[in-house]
């Protein structure tokens, strides 16, 4: 019992302060831990609800990237079969998520499935292929997506829309914000200190599809027909409810966009985007504008047409401007939006937590303050109970609370204010292993076994409960982690990293004392 | 100096005696429990319904009546007010948008919060949760799932540790402490959101703590006392360990009261969970988990060996 080695002392002290000595620069300010340069600091971070900030769930609609994607393969197809000897081809039709179209001449179907198998490839290792090919009555050829194929472009899209959401969030200058896809089809968002989420929101409800159509020559009627190849476009500028008739063929999209940025129009100051294009799109553009002179055009974002101004001369820098009735703030947000890309896939708010700065700010004191008078409380109480055993028991819990500051700054973690609350609770369940050692050490007295047996057989047959009580909360804590979402994550984390260093902190290292103590004082009777 | 001690030594309550009228009680209790779940339902979070959240803080207590009319111009279907915490926060939820259009909640969240500035001008705003249905309803099935998942694990746990007798009687004991605690939160109509699932869990967790440290002890006395008998054996296991659950319960109440006063509102319904837990759990320990060992037919083994002999063992009770 009383055989303690002085390096196990050591390194108990050793590894014990390493943990606490991680935890420091959790507790210094930002200003004075950046001068520390690739000086190791890891931190803890602070959850949306005490650090103030927006939690965004988005979901991407899948059901129309599938939509989308037939309506692409219809495009290809048609231009696929025009080009050198055409293969003329009729009937072609979308439905019931399948393509499919009429050849006109059956002796071309070879030339045909040869055209198709250019637009179709092959997904993963199996040698599976995004597009089955099949030919009904020998003349009509039907296309159906594979699942493979469907699931790799949904998986495709989401890698984009991801980098995307994080190119639009950085362009809005918060710090530290956090994207991670989720599930298949779902991004989590995570954008800490954030003024104004409502302008987050926007931004990333927009898919920023630009698209530059030919208006029509006829004029929109409400009700009237709209002739074939064009289309009815929502069109603001013209008044509420007001739509125009525009081209069905994009003459240039925003694919070929390099910059687009705010800035005002130099006659009357009015907020305007400035766009630019590549050298393949300015040179598009300009022999466009040329051919087209004295015409109107439309700008189109998000199938809404935001101008649709007259070419008066042809613009051939490969530079322009959209202007609308923009605020400096929407003008911004489209301009951010269309320098990032369009999204492959619209997103959708499905869930959102915002925690203003002010209330965050009153958790943590509120939180902090609570855990101070916890610890307090307990304090007393372990000492006005069991008196030097408690004071051992005290000085575990207060190194507990700090190394589980450390390691959770080690693993990056980020503390929530269910997490504070972990605290508290392990600051609880903590001495619980204390009280279950020294009730032991208790009854074994009374038994009457002496100070050193007592405290042996106290330590001896407590370990055994502890264990297997920490072993099942461990299981509770850890479906909390795997099934919990943010903050109670943050509570799962803090009670599993407690539970670990608990058995520590107060086994090993309590026990560490009181043997240190009975070696030099060699007690015969205890006060416990 | 003298030490405290809250449960006087060598204790020998009668614990296994009550345990018929114990049983009696517990099952009205837990039958009142769900009875009052179905019949006054719970007053669930945003995180479970869907719908909006929206947080505001006022200088002073606002006018309740004046708020309310100020939200109800806006005709967003029926708001419910509450207040969180002291009277100068309050919760204004509100049903989901019925448009599907992703910029619904959004602008309703807008509307609100204009209208609100412009008839108080001194409110601030504290925070907004929106969640569509379909989020809502998967979080409902996480949270029952994540239950589920803990009451069998430990019962497995307890199963391939101990016997099985262990086993059930602790799953029925913690069944039992969820019951109550739901029935809690229907009486009190407290606000059930995904922080109380994490206090369900976290009494799930300490309920059974409980639960070992005394099962631990009755395995040991029923190692120890072969031939006593079965009641007599969990009257002893309880008293011995009765020192320290009441004071692990009485640490942990401490430290919880702590965080229920001076934690702040968000807290407020966890922890109140956690406490009623806590009482709850230790019941279930004594009364439902240790009698039902008894009922189940669990008894020490005389074909074991004796293990330790105790240098000074008290006679059996």
């Amino acid at each position: 019992m009383l055989d303690f080695p002085r390096w196990k002392v050591i390194s108990i002290f050793a590894f014990l302060a390493a943990l606490m000595a991680l935890a420091i620069p959790s507790f210094l300010p930002e200003s004075v831990t950046d001068r520390w340069g690739a000086f190791p600091h890891p931190r803890v971070n602070k959850g949306l609800d005490l650090a103030g900030g927006s939690y965004l769930l988005l979901e991407a609609n899948t059901d129309e990237l599938v939509k989308n994607r037939l309506e692409a393969m219809r495009e290809q197809i048609v231009s696929q079969m025009a080009v050198g000897p055409a293969i003329p081809i009729g009937d072609i039709a979308t439905d019931n998520g399948k393509l499919s179209f009429l050849l006109r001449n059956v002796t071309q179907l070879d030339a045909a499935r040869e055209r198709l198998n250019k637009l179709t490839g092959g997904v993963g290792f199996t040698g599976q292929r995004d597009w089955d090919l099949q030919v009904v009555d020998s003349s009509r050829v039907v296309m159906t997506p594979t699942e493979a194929g469907i699931t790799a472009a949904i998986k495709e899209a989401m890698a984009t829309a991801t980098d995307v959401v994080r190119t639009r969030i950085d362009k809005l200058g918060t710090k530290e914000p956090t994207i991670v896809g989720q599930g298949t089809n779902r991004i989590v968002v995570q954008v800490p200190g954030l003024k104004d989420p409502q302008a987050l929101k926007e931004l990333l409800g927009k898919t920023a599809k630009l698209e530059f159509k030919m208006v029509a020559d006829q004029a929109y009627t409400p009700g009237g027909i709209i002739p074939a190849g064009t289309q009815a476009l929502p069109y603001p500028e013209g008044g509420p409810g007001a739509k125009i008739l525009v081209k069905r063929q994009a003459i240039l999209t925003g694919d070929q966009l390099l910059t687009a940025k705010q800035s005002f129009k130099q006659e009357d100051n009015a907020p305007i985007v400035d766009f630019g294009f590549n050298s393949e799109g300015g040179r598009k553009f300009a022999e466009i504008t040329q051919r087209n002179t004295g015409k109107r055009f439309a700008v189109i974002v998000d199938d809404q047409v935001i101008s649709a101004p007259r070419i008066n001369t042809p613009i051939l820098g490969g530079a322009g401007y959209i202007e609308g009735s923009f605020t400096v703030e929407s003008a911004n947000n489209l301009a951010i939006a269309l320098s990032s890309g369009k999204l492959p896939i619209t997103l959708k708010v499905v869930e959102e937590r915002t925690v203003g700065p002010d209330l965050g700010q009153e958790s943590i004191n509120a939180g902090v303050r609570a855990s101070a008078i916890a610890v307090i409380l307990v304090i007393v109480f372990m000492i006005v109970t069991y008196g030097r055993f408690g004071f051992y028991a005290d000085y575990a819990v207060i190194i507990n609370v700090v190394v589980i500051m450390g390691v959770l700054a080690l693993l990056n973690g980020t503390l929530t204010l269910p997490g504070i609350a972990g605290f508290v609770l392990t600051i609880g369940t903590a001495v619980d292993a204390n009280v279950l050692i020294n009730e032991r050490i208790r009854e074994e007295r009374r038994r009457g076994r002496s100070v050193i047996q007592s405290v042996e057989l106290g330590y001896k047959e407590a370990s055994r409960t502890i264990f297997e009580a920490n072993a099942t909360h461990a299981i509770s804590g850890v479906i909390m982690l795997m099934l919990g979402s943010g903050p109670v994550k943050g509570f799962a984390v803090v009670l599993l990293i407690g539970i670990a260093t608990s058995v520590f902190t107060s086994v090993t290292f309590t026990r560490m004392l009181v043997v240190l103590w009975i070696r030099r004082n060699r007690p015969t009777e205890i006060n416990i | 100096m003298r030490l405290l001690k809250i449960v006087p030594d060598n204790t020998n309550l009668p614990f296994v005696s009550l345990r018929k009228w114990a049983f009696g009680l517990t099952l009205l209790l837990s039958l009142a429990a769900v009875g009052l779940v179905f019949a006054r339902g719970l007053n669930l979070g945003v995180d479970f319904v869907g719908g909006l959240m929206i947080e505001e803080k006022f200088a002073s207590p606002p006018s309740l009546d004046k708020l309310r009319s100020t939200i109800d111009r806006l005709e967003l279907g029926e708001a419910r007010l509450q207040t969180v915490g002291n009277d100068n926060t309050i919760s204004i939820k509100l049903p989901p948008p019925q448009s599907s259009d992703e910029g619904a909640a959004n602008r309703i969240v807008q509307q609100v919060q204009l209208a609100i500035t412009r008839d108080f001008p001194d409110a601030r705003f504290s925070r907004q949760d929106s969640v569509s249905g379909k989020v809502s309803g998967e979080l409902i099935w996480k949270g029952i799932l994540a239950v589920v998942l803990a009451v069998v694990g430990i019962g497995l746990f307890a199963i391939f540790r101990f016997e099985w007798q262990f086993g059930v009687s602790t799953v029925v004991a913690i069944v039992h402490d969820v019951l109550m605690t739901l029935g809690f939160f229907a009486l009190t109509r407290f606000e059930f959101d995904l922080n109380i699932v994490a206090a369900v869990l976290t009494i799930i967790g300490y309920s059974i703590n409980d639960k070992i440290v005394i099962d631990d002890r009755i395995r040991e006395n029923m190692r120890r006392y072969r031939k006593m008998d079965m009641s007599g054996i969990v009257d002893l296991s309880v008293n011995e360990t009765l020192p320290r659950t009441v004071m692990t319960s009485v640490t942990i109440l401490l430290a919880l009261f702590a965080l229920l006063i001076f934690g702040g509102p968000v807290l407020r319904g966890f922890t109140a969970a956690m406490i009623l837990g806590i009482f709850v759990g230790t019941y279930s320990s004594i009364y439902v988990s240790s009698s039902l060992l008894i009922t189940l037919g669990l008894r020490p083994d005389p074909s074991l060996a004796e293990p330790v002999v105790p240098a000074n063992a008290p006679k059996p009770r």
